[in-house]
């Protein structure tokens, strides 16, 4: 697509372990123009954060392999940069916040330090003036006293703050892109709702374009304005988010949606999708999807579909979308 | 649904004691984990207890099996006073109270079979040889929607929804009256969500179940209790039948928690009451209302004095100077 941002075509990456081969991501399909934002949709194991580090080049290769495809990012193939041209990119142009705040800070420097750290290589500026700078980012992702937290270690924050600070860290160079994996994940819901009001108005005020990863339908349905659903390591559905909750076309998207409970809805019983996800060791022949598809067909369990265009702007992987 | 109260919990309290500090600045300080809370629960219903993180819920839950011991405050199964128990009479309270765990993954013990997983209570209560209790475990693992093949099988071998399924088995060995569930299905995909709580749903009506089902995810609660009692900093704020609660919240913090879950419908209104800041600490909640410090009506009153949990009309209960109309 010529304005894309960034162009993800036929990844597939794949894990090398003594029991066999993982292909965790095996046919991913998406796009990103500047300024949008994108769902990327799924249950656990389906590939959607192993999508996001594929995109951020930090495979862990060995026992991971980008076996197959083409990220492009502002023209650029990602893939054929060495690792010091990546450094360049990361935290710069494309930056990402992790699900767990404890996890990604690091517990022995202030938080200040680590927005410095970011701001001081990539920019070049002098740390006084970084300091000034990540007090100022700290306001901006509403921290209140920034100018005394800055000096605050990651345990002595809630959770809440640390994804801040996290944001804070991502955003202080004004990237392009940022990637966002199941940001309000481990965070209660009020805070979860201060963090997606943030996040939307730090996008209102930045053309930067955001990958959401997400297994909440929710969150996609406020934040997003495309989403794609991954199933075992596939997009198997991509349109844009109106489009997606009121006409989904794929079994799994429609089951997915079916099995939330919702509040404004009573039902007797919740409906749900028969069987579990596959185990990336016995992956079924023909359309992954087919053992738990009340729709299967004959042809579904000997071959695979690919992803196709039903309208423009609406993908499906799968011979019998659910028009 | 019989109107019998099963479970009465009164003016229960629990503070944690903790080293706070490092070095030469250590001092103990009190986490005020449940700081007075009285509800009861009927005999066949859903009582769900919802809040969000470190609101008390699950130490409540802990407390009416009297896996922690209480500050103060008392829990009555069936009129008898839990704490008041010798170890002998726990014993036999124990058959009839049971808990589901949250995490499928670290309630099983990956060391043991499923079959020594389920049939441990049987062992434990001494009930039945062990032919009987394989067969009762059979019975059990159907129950539950798994195969009697499996019980010779470890859980590492399972899914998230199968470990929960083997420890709703458990839970269910010795035939208890009630079934204490904590955040049972918030370590699950959404798609196998659905499929332990129509389970659920199912036993409990086959079995005359009784369950404290305890949760944050809002939808979920909703969908399978019958009242819900909110929780914030180990009080109480509201209490109410499910359909009440939902449709009209009294409480402040209620209203807040209700307007923040994201809804799955891009077309839907959002009216969304942001909190300011973040939930105080529980080893210092603010003076008075504990809320106080985050509610958009706060008045001169709630700094001062604690609101009781008051019945505002047809079981909906409420801890707010607001609705009480005790402002001035």
């Amino acid at each position: 697509m010529k304005d894309s941002l960034l162009d993800v075509k036929r990844l597939r990456t794949h894990f090398y372990t003594d029991d066999g081969v993982i292909a965790a991501v095996d046919g991913v399909d998406f796009s990103l123009g500047p300024g949008e934002t994108l769902g990327l949709v799924g249950e656990s194991g389906c590939g959607k954060s192993v999508t996001a580090l594929s995109v951020m080049r930090l495979i862990p290769t060995p026992p991971g392999r980008i076996a197959e495809g083409e990220i492009r990012f502002a023209g650029e193939d990602l893939l054929a940069k060495t690792e010091s041209e990546m450094r360049t990119i990361r935290g710069n142009e494309i930056a990402m916040v992790f699900q767990e705040p404890m996890t990604s800070l690091n517990p022995v420097f202030t938080v200040g330090d680590q927005i410095i750290e970011a701001i001081v290589l990539h920019q070049r500026l002098g740390r006084r003036e970084a300091h000034v700078q990540a007090v100022e980012m700290l306001g901006r992702v509403g921290i209140p006293s920034p100018e005394h937290r800055v000096n605050d270690y990651p345990h002595e924050m809630s959770g809440g703050m640390r994804q801040r600070v996290m944001i804070a860290i991502s955003l202080s160079c004004n990237p392009r892109l940022l990637i966002l994996d199941e940001p309000t994940t481990a965070l209660d819901v009020t805070i979860q709702a201060q963090i997606l009001d943030l996040l939307s108005k730090l996008r209102a005020e930045s053309e930067t374009a955001i990958l959401l990863i997400t297994h909440d339908l929710g969150v996609v349905a406020e934040f997003a304005d495309r989403v794609a659903v991954m199933y075992a390591g596939q997009v198997v559905e991509c349109a844009d988010v109106p489009s997606m909750f009121e006409q989904p076309v794929h079994p799994y998207t429609i089951g997915l949606l079916r099995s939330i409970p919702k509040l404004n809805e009573a039902r007797n019983r919740l409906q749900t999708i028969e069987g579990v996800v596959p185990s990336p060791f016995s992956m079924p022949e023909g359309c992954r999807f087919h053992p738990r598809c009340e729709y299967a067909m004959d042809v579904c369990r000997e071959r695979a579909p690919d992803l196709r265009a039903l309208r423009p702007g609406h993908d499906v992987r799968c011979f019998f979308p659910l028009v | 649904m019989e109107s019998r109260v099963l479970l009465r919990v009164e003016n229960l309290v629990k503070y944690f004691s903790v080293a706070h500090g490092a070095f030469a600045r250590k001092r103990m300080s009190e986490v005020r984990a449940v700081d007075g809370i009285s509800f009861h629960v009927y005999g066949g219903e859903t009582f769900g207890l919802v809040g969000e993180s470190g609101c008390g819920k699950s130490t409540t839950g802990r407390l009416i099996i009297r896996l922690e011991e209480p500050t103060s405050g008392r829990v009555r199964f069936e009129g008898q006073d839990i704490f008041g128990l010798s170890r002998e009479a726990l014993r036999g309270i124990r058959r009839e109270m049971q808990i589901v765990f949250q995490d499928p993954y670290a309630s099983l013990n990956p060391r043991m079979s499923v079959r020594d997983i389920v049939a441990e209570p049987l062992i434990v209560h001494g009930i039945g040889h062990d032919s009987e209790r394989t067969e009762k475990v059979a019975e059990l693992l159907e129950i539950v929607g798994l195969d009697a093949g499996h019980a010779i099988r470890y859980p590492h071998e399972f899914s998230g929804g199968q470990r929960q399924r083997i420890g709703v088995a458990r839970a269910l060995a010795l035939n208890p009256r009630l079934l204490i569930l904590d955040e049972p299905v918030s370590a699950l995909d959404v798609s196998v969500q659905g499929q332990v709580i129509n389970l659920l749903q199912d036993l409990q009506q086959e079995l005359g179940l009784t369950y404290i089902f305890i949760a944050h995810d809002l939808s979920v609660v909703k969908h399978i209790s019958d009242r819900v009692a909110v929780m914030y900093l180990g009080k109480i704020v509201e209490l109410a039948g499910k359909e009440e609660i939902f449709a009209a919240p009294q409480h402040p913090y209620t209203e807040a928690l209700l307007s923040s879950i994201p809804v799955p419908d891009p077309r839907a209104e959002r009216d969304r009451i942001l909190l300011d800041g973040d939930v105080p600490s529980p080893m210092k909640p603010p003076p008075g209302c504990r809320f106080h410090t985050r509610c958009r009506y706060s008045q001169k009153i709630c700094m001062i004095e604690q609101p009781s949990l008051t019945d505002l009309g047809n079981g909906h209960y409420c801890a707010c100077h607001l609705r009480t109309g005790q402002t001035s």
